[in-house]
């Protein structure tokens, strides 16, 4: 009962800050409103007893991608005027799109009902010493071990070609030069000298 | 309860792979290492890389039989074994075709053959797939180091802007994929190709089917299937040569296999649903593809509408539904991969510093300045066009007598008429090489003698291989069944 209460709760304030993050006209409120989600829906996850995922949803997508996100926002100077203009326009569009996702998820639950499978069901209680993250640890590394060293070659690919299409060695940039800051001596860079004091006058 | 992950002993015939990733891993910190001034060494490296890979496959990952590994993801048939040498070699010499251009465009950068060497990772990867998820992971690995590929050359806007199209539109073919692999995996709850053949058959409900929707539309954009082409003549015209012959040949074998593992395999109970599909997808893809393929300049977008035109016929091979029929479709592929690396090869080798070769003015009178480019092209024209004894008769021939043999009249006489459509613009190319007087004055080709060799070989082997046709046939039909 308690879970029900939470779990409606949880998924109403989820609902108000996803429908925040389309219309407020802030950015940076929009970004925050993200975060709410992100924080709500880990606390649903909390409740199905996908702790790990929840962790993780908190440290990775709030702690570190909606930080990037909101440095990003606040240092670009975005003109929030031109933003707007022309949105209404296609939001037509947009109305269509929502209504085609709900029709089609609807038509998924109720495919999934003709082969018996039961939507509504919530997760079944697991026992107290059952831990999340290491069967989720058994399953990536075990069963899994291939898609997952697959994902790391992604994820290589991905860096190698951010650095190869964004690094470049312009004349005049200003850098540090390892070898020489290593081979520097004390002596190259302090000049002692003998000077007599000087008399106050 | 806990089983071991795999057994490292059981792993040879994923060799590979394996031996692919330590390649891409050495080749990217020797580059490192080396620093700017070297990355000539990288290009030789990375040969040699490719080499070894082949060599350690041929003598340890063969299999005569399906072996399926790592929890079911991962396959290895004869199949396999066939497309990734052909991987391998079609590699190799897509690379030495590159070299000079990308000497003479300042592009010569390590990370250029580390991306292309997790391209072919990628390929390998579908080609081996068992499992929806490696089947999606290889298509982005595939992806991703192709976008970046286009892009390599940062100081040409074209080559930006075609990138981010194709980044774009790729995106989106990619979410169709996922999203009718969701339903997919929703509706008949699991991964492995083989355990989808069992649970899904037709007749079945209306989410399969969507699903199977957005998975065709999926493999369509993949291919360059009319109407989901339109990324195709922009991306090969606006990328760099060398690119544009990367994607023109290699891809194609992967993306063959992703059909052949996702719809001939995976959804082969479904056969009735999608060849139906496919069948419109064939015929558009012909006429537009030859049609239009008329009226270009660019001789690198006129041989992308004929890329389209060409995956038409390929097409025709899955709509046979037979295995005949996909033996068909790979024999086609292999032909196509070899022709195009030819022709693309050809245009590099022409061009050279601040002269593109790309119009198709530039060839005017290529016979007087240069003979033997202009004889191998002559060749490829040829065997695009389908004319006996070179190796494309016979690659259009098998298409035909597929459908024939399913009862597809329809479908042989629309291909028949296309190909006689798409022969006027092959036999321009050569009309232009050998009766035109040239425009301009252009210097004759300074490509090295190794690499006009390969070239040679290369147009050598359309003749050849059109001659003796039986070895290549033979293999293909084994293969696929």
């Amino acid at each position: 009962m308690l879970i029900q209460i939470l779990f409606h709760v949880f998924a109403a304030i989820l609902v108000v800050s996803a429908i925040g993050v389309i219309t407020t006209r802030n950015p940076v409120f929009s970004a925050l409103a993200l975060v709410m989600c992100f924080v709500t829906s880990a606390a649903i996850w909390l409740l199905i007893e996908a702790e790990f995922l929840a962790v993780v949803l908190v440290l990775v997508y709030v702690g570190a991608v909606m930080v990037l996100f909101l440095f990003v926002v606040m240092m670009l100077d975005i003109d929030l005027a031109e933003l707007r203009q022309g949105f209404t326009r296609f939001a037509w569009l947009g109305w269509i799109t929502a209504l085609a996702v709900i029709i089609e998820i609807a038509g998924v639950v109720w495919a999934k009902g003709g082969l018996g499978v039961d939507v509504t069901r919530g997760a079944t209680p697991l026992p107290a010493d059952y831990s999340n993250t290491l069967e989720l640890g058994k399953l990536l590394y075990g069963r899994y071990a291939y898609p997952l060293e697959l994902a790391a070659m992604l994820l290589l690919v991905a860096i190698v070609a951010a650095i190869a299409l964004t690094m470049r060695h312009r004349a005049g940039l200003k850098k540090q030069d390892v070898d020489a800051q290593v081979a520097v001596r004390a002596a190259d860079r302090v000049r002692l000298v003998k000077m007599d004091p000087e008399k106050r006058p | 309860m806990s089983e071991p992950a795999f057994l490292w002993s059981s792993l040879a015939p994923a060799i590979p792979e394996i031996s692919l990733v330590v390649a891409i891993c050495a080749v990217l910190l020797i580059d490192v290492f080396m620093g700017d001034r070297r990355t000539g060494l990288t290009s030789t490296l990375t040969l040699v890389a490719l080499a070894v890979c082949a060599a350690l496959t041929v003598e340890y990952g063969h299999v005569m039989e399906r072996v399926v590994l790592l929890n079911g993801m991962y396959v290895a048939d004869e199949l396999a074994y066939v497309l990734k040498l052909v991987g391998f070699s079609v590699v190799a010499v897509v690379l030495l075709y590159s070299r000079r251009y990308l000497v003479d465009h300042g592009i010569l950068r390590g990370e250029y053959y580390v991306l292309a060497l997790t391209a072919l990772l990628g390929i390998f990867v579908l080609v081996s797939a068992n499992s929806l998820l490696t089947v999606y992971l290889g298509v982005e690995l595939l992806a991703l180091s192709v976008y970046a590929m286009v892009a390599f050359d940062r100081d040409s806007g074209v080559a930006a802007e075609s990138a981010m199209k194709y980044f774009v539109l790729g995106a989106i073919a990619s979410g169709a994929l996922l999203y009718g692999m969701s339903l997919l995996y929703g509706l008949a709850g699991t991964l492995d190709l083989g355990e989808l053949t069992a649970r899904l058959a037709s007749p079945s409900s209306l989410g399969v089917v969507m699903g199977v929707v957005f998975v065709v539309v999926a493999v369509a954009f993949k291919l360059g299937a009319v109407p989901f082409h339109m990324w195709l003549p922009d991306v090969y015209e606006g990328a760099p040569t060398s690119v544009t012959l990367f994607i023109g040949t290699v891809p194609k074998i992967a993306y063959f296999a992703l059909a052949l593992r996702l719809l001939a395999e995976g959804l082969a109970g479904m056969a009735p649903e999608w060849t139906q599909m496919l069948a419109p997808l064939a015929v558009l893809t012909l006429v537009v593809g030859n049609v239009v393929a008329l009226v270009q300049t660019n001789l690198k977008r006129m041989l992308a509408y004929s890329t389209i035109s060409n995956v038409g016929f390929i097409v025709l091979g899955f709509v046979a539904g037979t295995p005949d029929g996909y033996a068909a479709a790979l024999y086609y592929t292999l032909v196509y991969v070899l022709v195009a690396l030819g022709s693309f090869g050809v245009i590099l080798l022409a061009s050279r510093k601040g002269f593109e070769a790309d119009r198709l003015e530039d060839y005017k009178g290529l016979y007087r300045r240069d003979p033997l480019l202009a004889f191998a092209m002559m060749l490829l024209m040829f065997s695009t066009a389908g004319v006996p004894p070179l190796v494309g008769f016979w690659a259009k021939l098998r298409i035909f007598q597929a459908l024939w043999e399913t009862h597809h009249l329809y479908l042989v006489i629309i291909a028949a008429a296309m190909s006689v459509v798409g022969a006027f613009y092959y036999l321009r190319v050569i009309k232009l090489m050998y009766f035109d007087e040239p425009v301009a004055a252009i210097p004759p080709a300074v490509g090295g003698a190794g690499v006009r060799l390969v070239l040679g070989l290369n147009a050598a082997a359309v003749l050849v291989l059109g001659i003796l046709p039986g070895p290549l046939l033979n293999l293909c039909a084994r293969v696929l069944h």
